[in-house]
């Protein structure tokens, strides 16, 4: 059974049909390439599947049950973690307060519960060093490197034991020495048995993890086939419209 | 010297010494205190108990809104309607007390004014898109001219069976000789200081500010809290508005005009950046207590009250070329 099944998918922002009538299935310990060009379709796919937009039509299954969100918050208690293209941080926070956003840890008794700093850093840290990257928790975003605000990012989906990570243009911003990293961490979700999506635009990353390749176009999928069924060239015609369909 | 990865993530930005110097309220605070050190020696009759009485009561209620005031001003809006809900509230408060009902049951009907008010600005800016500006001068205009149409635009200073009782709560001092709107003050201070820092509302209020699409993304319930700080923000007229009451003894229907500049004026001297996402308390109340002391120290100095704007408005705009140079020298 697949972990995570989309039938018949769309979703319009009124006349636009930015996703139209997308089936696919995510299985666990697999990596999903998924590209296409500009405006094709690919972070609202990846924000409906992550509980920021209602689908207009279709439904989700969660290994095999009804999967309806109607917030965020939703998406995370299933077990779904998303870095967003624009990365989503906030300037004038630490890096430890954006990790958190939305899911700070507390320490108290009942109502009486205050935000646990200490926690914060602490867990922040860890989750930079096991990224490697060089990020002070304490330090505001604002005055970060591209690296280090896309490390912010990724650390999210790494607070609690996720099933399905959705990385929209993780490797957009940053080092060859960074890419790597990341590329590295993304095997490393695969092997515990994790769903990761990765939405690139470079064909090296996307042929170098994947295990499967999905190409949009204009809102519609156009192929979804194994990686080593594939090749660049291919892809790129189908991305570009070259090649109509595989 | 090699560093760690470990190292490197331990480090922190900034020694406490660096942080302080770099904070603007910081240097309001050393501002308000040369201010108050230089009028000591100036003139007789600064320094006397009268007049600090006077000035820490005075700034009160300028300081309890522009907390309220803080709060909106993180999220990124704004709120121009505090002077007429200030008005409107106490107008309620001195209107149910009027007509023979106890000072509970006026302080229940005032701040349940300042809610409705504040729902009302902010479920059209959370929820319709509306932008604060005009919400909140369309709520200025309406909330001024219902406290005229509920005295029918009259003085009120008869407030029934517990008369004393609202005198006694505004007028009073009953702890150490401290004015009582001053322990309010204190306390409501220390809350909203708390809140920010230490909740995770005051948390979600400064991500709203910082990037309000982010906070969507991630999840924070940005509606919910923008509605919230409105209402706070409303209920913080309110409470100002019923203090003065018993501190003046009389409602008329024009107090609390213009207040909305000086409280907005407190709040950005603090250090508020109306652009969002940057406010303490402390600032908020450190703003206000500028105003009052260079308000305070006019007339003392015998300068024209003319001049009162020239040197507030020269407040407003040196506390913020202080941040104006820390960035740019940040950015270069
Ligand atoms: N919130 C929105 N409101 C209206 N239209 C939207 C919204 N989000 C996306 N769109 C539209 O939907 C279409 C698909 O956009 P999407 O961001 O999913 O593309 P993408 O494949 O991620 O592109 P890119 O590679 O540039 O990131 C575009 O035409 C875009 O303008
Ligand atoms: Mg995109």
């Amino acid at each position: 059974m697949a972990l995570l099944e989309l039938a018949s998918i769309s979703k319009h922002f009124g006349a636009i049909q930015a996703v139209n009538d997308v089936s696919l299935s995510l299985e666990a310990g697999e990596v999903t390439g998924l590209m296409g060009d500009n405006g094709a379709g690919k972070s609202t796919l990846v924000k409906m599947i992550a509980g920021n937009f209602r689908p207009s039509h279709g439904a989700m299954r969660l290994e095999g049950t009804e999967l309806v969100m109607h917030r965020p918050v939703d998406a995370r208690r299933h077990g779904i973690e998303i870095v967003h293209q624009d990365l989503a941080l906030c300037d004038n926070l630490t890096a430890a307060a954006n990790v958190f956003l939305g899911r700070e840890l507390r320490v108290g008794v009942g109502p009486f519960r205050i935000l646990d700093y200490a926690s914060m850093y602490k867990r922040a840290g860890q989750i930079f060093a096991e990224l490697k990257s060089e990020t002070r928790p304490r330090d505001l975003v604002k005055q970060m490197s591209g690296g280090q605000r896309q490390a912010v990012a990724i650390a999210r989906t790494m607070l609690s034991k996720a099933k399905i990570v959705l990385m929209d243009e993780p490797t957009a911003a940053i080092s060859v020495r960074q890419v790597a990293e990341v590329l590295n961490l993304i095997r490393h979700l695969r092997d515990q048995g994790l769903a990761v999506v990765l939405i690139s635009h470079r064909m090296p990353d996307v042929f170098s993890v994947a295990d499967r390749v999905i190409v949009m176009r204009r809102g519609r999928k156009v192929a979804d086939k194994k990686i080593a069924d594939s090749s660049p060239e291919e892809v790129t015609g189908l991305i570009t419209g070259a090649i109509e369909r595989a | 010297m090699t560093t760690t990865l470990d190292q490197t993530i331990e480090q922190k930005q900034h020694t406490w010494l660096t942080s302080i110097t770099s904070n603007q309220t910081f240097w309001v605070v050393i501002a308000v205190i040369l201010a108050c050190i230089f009028l000591s020696f100036a003139t007789e009759s600064f320094a006397t108990s009268k007049n600090l009485y006077n000035i820490t009561r005075n700034v009160t209620f300028v300081a309890i809104i522009a907390l309220g005031m803080t709060l909106v001003i993180i999220t990124g809006g704004i709120d121009l309607s505090v002077g007429s809900v200030l008005c409107l509230c106490s107008m309620v408060l001195a209107v149910t007390m009027n007509a023979g009902y106890s000072l509970e049951i006026g302080i229940l009907a005032s701040l349940g004014t300042a809610i409705i008010v504040g729902l009302f600005n902010g479920i059209l800016i959370a929820y319709l898109g509306f932008p604060p500006f005009v919400v909140t001068l369309g709520m200025l205009s309406l909330a001024r001219s219902l406290a005229m149409v509920a005295s029918n635009n009259t003085v009120v200073f008869q407030f029934g069976p517990d008369h004393d009782l609202l005198l006694a709560l505004g007028g009073g001092a009953w702890l150490f000789g401290i004015a009582n709107p001053v322990l309010y003050m204190i306390a409501l201070a220390l809350l909203t200081g708390f809140v920010l820092r230490w909740t995770r509302f005051g948390r979600h209020v400064f991500a709203i500010g910082g990037n309000e699409h982010a906070a969507t993304l991630t999840g924070v319930p940005v509606r919910p809290i923008k509605v919230a700080v409105y209402v706070i923000s409303a209920l913080s007229a309110g409470i100002a508005g019923i203090i003065q009451t018993g501190w003046l003894g009389a409602v008329t229907t024009n107090i609390g005009a213009g207040m909305e500049l000086q409280v907005i004026a407190a709040a950005v001297i603090g250090g508020a950046n109306l652009a969002g996402g940057v406010g303490t308390a402390f600032g908020a109340l450190v703003g206000a207590a500028l105003i009052e002391v260079i308000r305070n120290s006019l007339g003392l100095l015998g300068i024209n009250a003319f001049w009162q704007g020239t040197f507030i408005g020269g407040a407003i705009i040196l506390a913020v070329l202080f941040d104006r140079i820390r960035n740019l020298r940040q950015s270069q």
